[in-house]
């Protein structure tokens, strides 16, 4: 059935619901029943109100013989089998929205399942925020910018309302950052939650295909901006980490929840880290800089000394070739002094650079 | 995370029922609120919020008479439940709720430079509590320079405009301005100061590790009523395609440039080069991004922007071969793309302020 013509079944069984001639029939409860007006909220928030008021588990039949909006003809098949649909659609709309519906019977003999809400599931325990810890949540709840996880934490902060929790809407800590994730974080960190395995598609920029990988995922992690996913590999059987911004696709969950347990105590950020932490800059470069050029450079030196044939900066550095590729950048406004193989890689590299883009002045453009 | 709309008004039904259990005990824990204060909490309008309790008014507990139904008393604007039929307790967090409060916590929580960090870290140990998410995995670490962004964040917050020595990258130029700064913001793991500038005239973005220097003025930060601060869902360069475009023929080892610019077109060419094509902020950016990215990287277009490269290259090459004392350079000014690995890499923007100018 297409959605049209679903909402179109729903509105006419409404319709039908809803006639004067129906509503005689309930006899005492009629007039009630008729002041209920017949929308599907109110259906809804009925239904709740009835689960959560029954400590038996209510049969579909039961449920439609008491909740306003579901009356019908059990013995009329089409009649039934409507009620059938809109009561699987409430369902549905209801776990949806987290309402933790139980389902069992109300006694051994009882063939068909019931239904009810224990109040103790359903609610929010008692949560007391002081002013500024309210505040707080307050403004974590707005630094989303990924529209799905912005509309879970206004849900969830309208929850925390609704608890008695007074947010001041003013309040401000200063510096506030702008929360962003890849489409990947979702799938991720619920299977890392629940303990599923995944596959993903991974690309990589030096590689030319992006390739399949297994991963038992631990946590999520942001390191510097950037989100990663930490987890034991199960093809290279080793500890891994992905970027979320490289994962193509899909994420694939695979594996059942529980499957797998992360090493007690795991520490996600280091596993991350380990891989950007700080470069130790122990070499020393010195170069010539033109007077009131390479601002950039002038502001990364150790040490600057005025000299008759432009300013002396010494630089600190790791790599030379890194730091070779950096001056390059500088054209004639830096000349290298020191040391040689600094020196040597930057002519080499301006020499090939010249060379390629000479072709190109020849040709009229690279093809 | 997101739930899917399975068809027309779904989602919006979904949220009014979401939105009426959390009425009654929003109302029920505020006996005798004005019906503008609450909805101006729950950010409905009146009518909506008065809608939402006639419709409460007729549901209630089975058997839906008088007695078993939701009941309210209206004294002028204000209102009391007096009965709640069994839903005085909002719903529990879902997963999602919980999760993307505490990750929104846990940044703010690492955000250098933060006010009052400890309620931050009370209230986040509260919400994990409460949506069983102690152990969620799900770590943050943001590394900065936590003192600078303090001592921006104390005069952003000091209200007087500020005398800053600020890095533009994309000029490779350092310069003095004065700013009134409207507020502070980290995006991608990097502190903001966003502010008017006196020298653009313009709202600009400046990043808080090229603020060089700081003096607080002795007058009040005054921002024009045209100052809008910039919208950055999109991040903080977005590139406009009134920029340059270059295009470059890059090597393996120069793939890198695709994750870490926004790339107008990427394709395969010849063996393992690619082309790429960027918009840039400007040409003597580029310049000076392309000499620095190595042999492997050639300009396919603009022509301009090969020539400029071949220039700065050959005179460079003749400074080595003639020692002599430098020059008045025949070129602006310089500033490569380090990768030297440690040294922060610029995005095509270079300085956020000039990128925030082309939004």
């Amino acid at each position: 059935m297409t959605a049209g013509g679903d909402a179109l079944g729903e509105a006419r069984s409404e319709q039908v619901c809803g006639t004067p001639a129906w509503v005689h029939g309930l006899g005492a409860s009629a007039a009630s029943v008729y002041r209920v007006s017949r929308t599907r909220t109110e259906r809804l928030v009925n239904l709740v109100i009835c689960l959560l008021s029954t400590r038996r588990f209510l049969t579909a039949a039961q449920i439609a013989a008491t909740v306003p909006g579901y009356e019908h003809d059990p013995d009329d098949a089409r009649d039934h089998e409507a009620f059938q649909r809109k009561f699987e659609r409430d369902k549905a709309e209801l776990r949806e929205l987290g309402v933790p519906l139980e389902t069992g019977t109300a006694s051994a003999f009882d063939a068909e399942p019931g239904y009810r809400i224990a109040h103790r599931e359903y609610a929010l325990p008692d949560i007391l925020l002081e002013p500024d810890e309210a505040a707080a949540v307050g403004i974590a709840a707005r630094l989303w910018q990924h529209a799905g996880l912005a509309a879970a934490a206004s849900s969830g902060l309208a929850k925390l309302r609704a608890a008695g929790v007074d947010v001041d809407p003013q309040a401000t800590l200063g510096l506030e950052p702008m929360v962003t994730v890849d489409p990947a974080f979702a799938p991720l960190t619920a299977a890392a939650r629940d303990r599923r395995e995944v596959g993903f598609d991974y690309r990589v920029p030096d590689r030319d295909a992006p390739s399949r990988r297994r991963l038992q995922p631990w946590g999520v992690v942001c390191w510097r901006g950037r989100w990663y996913v930490v987890g034991h590999d199960l093809d290279r059987a080793a500890t891994r980490c992905f970027r979320l911004s490289r994962v193509v696709g899909t994420v694939r969950v695979t594996g059942v929840p529980g499957a797998y347990q992360p090493p007690p105590n795991v520490d996600l950020i280091s596993h991350v880290a380990r891989w950007s932490g700080p470069v130790e800059r122990t070499g020393r470069a010195t170069v010539l800089a033109a007077p009131g050029r390479a601002a950039g450079l002038r502001r990364w030196a150790v040490d600057v000394t005025t000299g008759p044939d432009g300013d002396r900066l010494v630089l600190p550095y790791a790599d030379p070739d890194g730091l070779a590729g950096h001056l390059v950048g500088y054209g004639p406004d830096v000349r290298v002094l020191d040391p040689p193989e600094v020196r040597e890689a930057v002519i080499q590299r301006l020499k090939e650079i010249a060379v390629r883009h000479d072709e190109l002045a020849v040709t009229g453009g690279a093809r | 995370m997101t739930r899917p709309t399975v068809r027309g008004g779904s989602r919006a039904s979904a949220d009014r029922l979401a939105r009426l259990l959390n009425l009654v005990p929003y109302l029920l824990a505020r006996p005798g609120i004005e019906i503008a204060e609450a909805a101006g909490d729950l950010g409905v309008t009146e009518r909506q919020l008065r809608e939402d309790l006639e419709l409460l008014w007729v549901c209630g507990l089975p058997g839906y008479g008088p007695g078993d139904l939701i009941d309210m008393a209206f004294d002028g604007d204000r209102v009391t439940i007096t009965y709640d039929a069994g839903i005085d307790r909002p719903l529990r967090l879902t997963p999602d709720e919980a999760l993307a409060l505490v990750v929104a916590l846990r940044m703010l929580a690492e955000t250098p430079g933060v006010a009052n960090r400890e309620a931050v870290e009370r209230a986040l140990a509260k919400i994990e509590d409460a949506g069983d998410l102690v152990g969620a995995p799900v770590a943050v670490r943001l590394p900065g320079d936590t003192r600078r962004v303090e001592a921006l964040r104390a005069a952003v917050e000091g209200g007087r405009a500020l005398r800053i020595t600020y890095y533009t990258a994309a000029r490779d130029e350092t310069t003095e301005r004065v700013i009134d700064p409207l507020r502070m913001l980290m995006v991608g793991g990097r502190a903001y100061v966003e502010a008017w500038c006196r020298r653009a005239e313009a709202v600009r973005l400046f990043r808080a590790d090229r603020i060089d220097a700081i003096t607080e003025l002795a007058e009040p930060a005054t921002v024009p009523p045209q100052a809008v601060p910039h919208d950055l869902t999109e991040g903080v360069f977005r590139p406009s395609p009134d920029l340059p475009l270059i295009t470059l023929r890059i090597g393996r080892s120069e793939r890198w440039i695709t994750e870490y610019y926004p790339c107008e077109r990427v394709e395969a060419g010849d063996g393992d080069q690619w082309l790429v094509s960027l918009r840039v902020t400007d040409l003597g950016w580029a310049r000076r991004f392309v000499l620095g990215l190595g042999p492997d990287a050639v300009v396919v277009a603009p022509v301009e922007l090969a020539e400029q490269v071949r220039a700065a290259a050959a005179a460079a090459l003749d400074a080595y071969a003639v020692p002599s004392p430098l020059a008045a350079p025949r070129l602006p000014a310089s500033d490569a793309v380090p990768t030297d690995s440690g040294v922060p890499l610029d995005a095509p923007s270079g300085d956020p302020a000039v990128a925030a100018r082309t939004q």
